[in-house]
C-alpha cells in the first residue's frame, strides 16, 4: 500500500513537471536527467507546494485589438442610415411615446436643455450626431464608450459610463423621435 | 559510454533522494502532485458545476463552483441576512413569518434540486428548516427564496426536503415526534408512547409555478424519522424513510434509543395514499401554519395562515406503510439510480444492508411478515434483503452513486469514504477524509444518470486543515476526483455554517436560465417610482412614504424636510437601472434596521422611525460608479408638532430652495 502510494506520487509529479517545462516526450537523456533532478528537488519540499502554472489564463478579450475599423459617424451596432428609415417630418405619436420612456429610463441623468446633469443635455444632440450613431449608442453603449473618441472625451467630463438601459428597438426609435422634437423637427 | 554511466548514476541518485523525501509527513501529503491542476480553474474561466450546499445552523444555502471550490453566492433562506435586507425590508419580512410569528433563524440541513423524469431540470432547489419545521423553494432563475411553507404536526423536520422523480412531492418527516397540534399537548413527557406521533408530510409542487401545498400527511407511530429518499424508475411511487428510536424513549436517547438490534426503514406507498385521498379517506384536521410566497412582479412577499390539513392514519389504512428491519439506528436511506437497491446505513452498525425493491414487493405480496410494529406490518429482514456489505468501516452515514454500479458511503467514526460494488457488495477502494465526514455529494448522485466526475465530502470537524481562527473553525468540504478506479483527493474548501447534504448540477442546465434584471415596466410594486418624474414624498397621518429612485449616481429625492419625531418613514427605493450587475444599496444613519440592496428594476422598502431631531444622512452602500461616493442625501428631522412643511427635491441649489430660509 505504501509503495503503491509512492508510485502514484511519483507519476503525478512527472506529469506536473513535464507540463511545466513543456516537454511532450523525453527524447534525450539530458532532458530526462534534468527532469529527474528537478523532480527530486521538487519532491523534497515536503509536498506542500501548489502549482504556479498560470499558462491556462488567456489574454482578456478587451486587450485584443478589434480587426475592423470603428466608424465614428455611425458608431457600433445594428443601425445604419438605410435600416433606420428616418422620415423627413416628425412622427408626433412616436415622439410622445419616446417622452414617456425617457421619463423612466433617461431623465434621471439627462436634461432636455443643453445643460449637463449626470450626462450631457439633449438639446442639439440630433444636429451633433447622426441618427444611426444615436440609435447605436443608446442601444449598445458599452463598446462605443470603449472606442468612440468623442464619447471618451465626454466620459472624462462626466465620469459615469452611460448605463445600458436595455431599450427595445421601438423604444430607442421613439426616443430618437423625441430628441428630434426637442431639436425643433416639425 | 562513460557519460551513460554517469547519467545512470545521477538518475539513480535522484530517484533514491526522491523516494526518501516522499515519506508522508502530514495529512497534506495524502494529496498527490497533479491535484492542483485538476481543481484549478483559471481566472476568468467558469466552473463546470454548481454546488448547492446546506448552510446548517447558518440557516442559509451557499453556492460553490466546482471543481474550484469558489464561493459564488450565499442565498438567504431561513435566517435574516442584513447584507441583502432579507427579513429587514418590508417586502421580505413576511417570508420568515410562521404560526409562531416571525422566526429569524433556522437550521437548514438538506438540499434537493427539482427533477423531471429522474434528472435535474434546473428550475428550483429546495431546503428544509430543521428547528421550526418548514420547507423552502429557491428559484434558480434568481437564486432567491421564492416560497416557504410551514409544517403542522411536526417537530425537527429532518427527513426533508427529499423529492420524487418528477417533483410531484417534496416530503417532510418529523424527527422529534410530538403530540399532534390539535391534541392537548399538556401531557407528561413520559406519556410518549401514548400521546406522541410521527407525521410524514407530502407537499405537492405545481408543475408550472412551483407553488407548494401540503397535499396530505400520514400519521405514524411516535419514532424518530431521520432521512428519506424517493424510489425511482421501477420503485417510483414509493418513498423510504429511516426510523430510529423505535424504543420510543423520551430521555437519554444516546443510550435508550440504542437498545434494539434493529430499527426500521419504512417504505411508504404514496401512490396508494393518493388513492385513499381520492376515495375520501383523509381526515380534515384543524391546524395552523404559514405559507409565504414572494412575487417577482410586486417584488413583495405575502404570508397566509392556513388552518386545515388532510391526514391519513397509517394504522387504519392498509397497504400504505411497511417496516423493513435495519440494523442499529439507520441514518442514511439511499436509493440507487436503477431504483432497485435501497441502502440503509445503521450509524452504529458494522455492516451496510442493501435491500432489494423487487424482493420487498414479493415479500409484501406473499405476506412474509414478522408481526407488526404498532400496527404497521414488519417485512422479514431476509425477505427484503439483497445482501450486506461486511466490515466496510465504522459509522456508515450516507451513500451516493456513480451510475457505473458503484456506491460511495461515508463513515463518520473511521473518517473515510468507501467505494463498493453494488452487485457483489465488495469494497473496491477507500480514502480518508479530514475529519468525521457526514454527507457526500456526486453531481446528479441521486438521479438516474449521475455525472460521476467528482465526489465531495462534507466534514463535521476541521481541526488542523486551515490556519487556526480561535476556538471556532471553518467547516470543511473536500473534493475527490472519482473519474478513475481510485478516488483521489484534489481540494479542501471551507463552507458556510455546517454543511449537511449538498447537490451539484452541471452548470449548463442552470446558467442559461439566469435572470439578469427585472424589467422596470413590469414592476407592479404599489410604491414603485418608475422614473424620477414619479419620485415624491406623501404623508398619511404619521406615516410618510418616500417614493425614491436610484440611478448612477444619485437618489431622487435626496433632500427631504418636514419629517417629525413620531413619524414612521418608509423609503420605497426603485432602482431605475436596466443593466446587469448594477444594484444600488440604501442605508439610513441610526435606523434600527439593515440596509436595502435593490436589483435593477426592483423596488424595496426600508422602514425608519427617527429617534432624534437633526440632520440624518442617507447613502448608497453598493459601489455603483466613479461617483458612488457622491450618491448620498439628507433628511431633516424636526420635533413633534413642528411646522416645517413637508418638502423634497433633487438638484436644487440653496437659492432655489424655499425651506432653506
Amino acid at each position: 500500500m505504501y509503495i503503491y502510494k509512492l508510485n502514484r506520487t511519483f507519476e503525478s509529479e512527472i506529469n506536473v513537471q513535464s507540463h511545466l517545462i513543456k516537454i511532450k516526450s523525453m527524447k534525450t537523456k539530458k532532458i530526462l536527467l534534468t527532469t529527474l533532478v528537478t523532480l527530486a528537488l521538487w519532491s523534497c519540499g515536503g509536498g506542500d507546494k501548489t502549482s504556479s502554472d498560470q499558462s491556462n489564463a488567456e489574454t482578456p478579450k478587451s486587450m485584443v485589438p478589434e480587426p475592423e475599423a470603428y466608424d465614428p459617424k455611425r458608431g457600433e451596432g445594428k443601425w445604419t442610415a438605410e435600416n433606420l428609415n428616418l422620415g423627413a417630418t416628425l412622427d408626433a405619436g412616436m415622439a410622445s411615446e419616446g417622452e414617456k420612456i425617457s421619463g423612466v429610463k433617461c431623465t434621471s441623468c439627462h436634461k432636455m436643455t443643453e445643460e449637463r446633469l449626470v450626462g450631457p443635455g439633449w438639446q442639439g444632440v440630433t444636429t451633433k450626431r447622426t441618427p444611426e450613431w444615436l440609435m447605436n449608442f443608446i442601444t449598445n453603449p458599452d463598446p462605443m464608450i470603449d472606442k468612440d473618441p468623442e464619447v471618451q472625451a465626454m466620459l472624462e467630463l462626466c465620469l459615469v459610463r452611460m448605463p445600458n438601459q436595455n431599450l427595445a428597438d421601438q423604444e430607442a426609435r421613439n426616443i430618437l423621435e423625441y430628441m428630434r422634437k426637442i431639436d425643433g423637427v416639425k | 559510454m562513460k557519460s551513460r554511466i554517469t547519467t545512470t548514476v545521477i538518475a539513480g541518485l535522484a530517484l533514491v533522494s526522491m523516494m526518501e523525501s516522499c515519506k508522508p509527513k502530514s495529512t497534506s501529503n495524502a494529496v498527490s502532485g497533479d491535484a492542483s491542476t485538476k481543481a484549478y480553474v483559471a481566472p476568468g474561466k467558469h466552473d463546470e458545476y454548481y454546488n448547492f450546499v446546506s448552510g446548517g445552523f447558518s440557516g442559509q444555502m451557499s453556492v460553490y463552483g466546482l471543481p474550484s471550490g469558489r464561493l459564488l453566492r450565499v442565498i438567504p433562506v431561513f435566517a435574516v441576512d442584513p447584507e441583502k435586507g432579507w427579513g429587514y425590508s418590508e417586502e421580505s419580512k413576511p417570508m420568515l413569518n410562521t404560526s409562531h410569528g416571525m422566526v429569524p433563524w433556522d437550521d437548514l440541513h438538506h438540499v434537493q434540486l427539482s427533477k423531471t423524469e429522474g434528472e435535474i431540470d434546473g428550475r428550483w432547489v429546495f431546503g428544509n428548516a430543521n428547528n421550526t419545521p418548514r420547507v423552502a423553494r429557491i428559484d434558480l432563475k434568481t437564486f432567491r427564496t421564492a416560497e416557504i411553507i410551514e409544517l403542522p404536526n411536526s417537530a425537527g423536520n429532518h427527513s426533508s426536503p427529499f423529492i420524487t422523480e418528477n417533483t410531484e412531492y417534496v416530503v417532510a418527516g418529523t424527527r422529534f415526534s410530538v403530540p399532534s397540534d390539535n391534541a392537548n399537548g399538556d401531557v407528561p413527557i413520559s406519556s410518549y408512547k401514548e400521546n406522541f406521533k410521527g407525521y410524514l408530510s407530502f407537499i405537492s409542487v405545481n408543475k408550472e409555478s412551483g407553488e407548494m401545498d401540503i397535499a396530505f400527511q400520514i400519521e405514524c407511530p411516535g419514532v424518530n424519522f431521520d432521512l428519506s429518499r424517493a424510489g425511482k424508475q421501477k420503485s417510483h411511487g414509493w418513498f423510504f424513510f429511516s426510523c430510529y428510536n423505535t424504543e420510543q424513549a423520551n430521555t437519554l436517547l444516546e443510550v435508550n434509543a440504542s437498545q434494539r438490534d434493529k430499527d426500521f426503514i419504512m417504505a411508504v406507498n404514496w401512490k396508494k395514499a393518493e388513492e385513499y385521498i381520492k376515495a375520501g379517506k383523509g381526515k380534515k384536521t384543524a391546524v395552523k401554519y404559514a405559507h409565504n410566497v414572494y412575487s417577482d412582479e410586486t417584488h413583495s412577499a405575502t404570508s397566509t395562515i392556513k388552518t386545515e390539513v388532510l391526514v391519513l392514519d397509517s394504522k387504519e389504512l392498509a397497504d400504505i406503510c411497511y417496516m423493513m428491519p435495519c440494523p442499529k439506528s439507520p441514518h442514511g436511506c439511499d436509493v440507487d439510480p436503477t431504483g432497485e437497491y435501497i441502502v440503509g446505513s445503521g450509524k452504529l452498525a458494522a455492516l451496510i444492508p442493501v435491500f432489494s425493491f423487487d424482493k420487498m414487493i414479493k415479500a409484501i405480496a406473499n405476506k412474509e411478515f414478522d408481526g407488526d410494529y404498532l400496527g404497521i406490518p414488519i417485512i422479514k429482514y431476509e425477505s427484503a434483503l439483497y445482501g450486506e456489505v461486511k466490515k466496510p468501516g465504522l459509522g456508515p452515514l450516507h451513500t451516493e452513486f456513480d451510475g457505473k454500479g458503484n456506491a460511495y458511503t461515508s463513515f463518520f467514526v473511521s473518517s473515510e469514504v468507501v467505494k463498493w460494488n453494488i452487485k457483489d457488495l465488495k469494497v473496491v477502494d477507500r480514502v480518508p477524509t479530514y475529519y468525521s465526514v457526514g454527507h457526500l455529494c456526486i453531481p446528479g448522485g441521486d438521479t438516474r444518470t449521475p455525472s460521476a466526475k467528482y465526489l465531495i465530502a462534507y466534514n463535521k470537524i476541521t481541526k488542523d486543515r486551515y490556519l487556526p481562527t480561535g476556538p471556532e473553525l471553518a467547516q470543511s468540504a473536500q473534493l475527490y476526483d472519482i473519474s478513475g478506479d481510485k478516488m483521489q483527493m484534489i481540494l479542501d474548501f471551507p463552507t458556510i455554517g455546517e454543511p449537511h447534504y449538498a447537490q451539484a448540477s452541471p452548470a449548463a442546465i442552470i446558467e442559461k436560465n439566469q435572470l439578469k434584471l427585472f424589467k422596470i415596466d413590469e414592476n407592479k410594486h404599489p410604491y414603485a417610482a418608475k422614473g424620477e418624474g414619479e419620485a415624491k414624498v406623501v404623508r398619511e397621518g404619521n406615516k410618510v412614504h418616500v417614493y425614491m429612485t436610484s440611478v448612477r449616481s444619485h437618489f431622487a429625492p435626496d433632500n427631504i424636510e418636514g419629517i417629525k419625531i413620531g413619524d414612521e418613514v418608509y423609503f420605497h427605493v426603485t432602482n431605475l437601472e436596466q443593466d446587469w450587475d448594477v444594484p444600488h444599496g440604501f442605508a439610513v444613519k441610526g435606523a434600527n434596521n439593515a440596509e436595502l440592496l435593490i436589483m435593477p428594476g426592483e423596488t424595496q422598502t426600508l422602514k425608519w422611525v427617527p429617534d432624534r431631531v437633526g440632520i440624518v444622512p442617507i447613502y448608497c452602500t453598493d459601489f455603483c460608479s466613479a461617483l458612488h461616493q457622491e450618491m448620498q442625501g439628507y433628511v431633516r428631522v424636526s420635533p413633534a408638532g413642528s411646522n416645517v412643511p413637508l418638502s423634497f427635491h433633487v438638484g436644487k441649489t440653496a437659492e432655489e430652495t424655499p425651506a432653506s430660509k
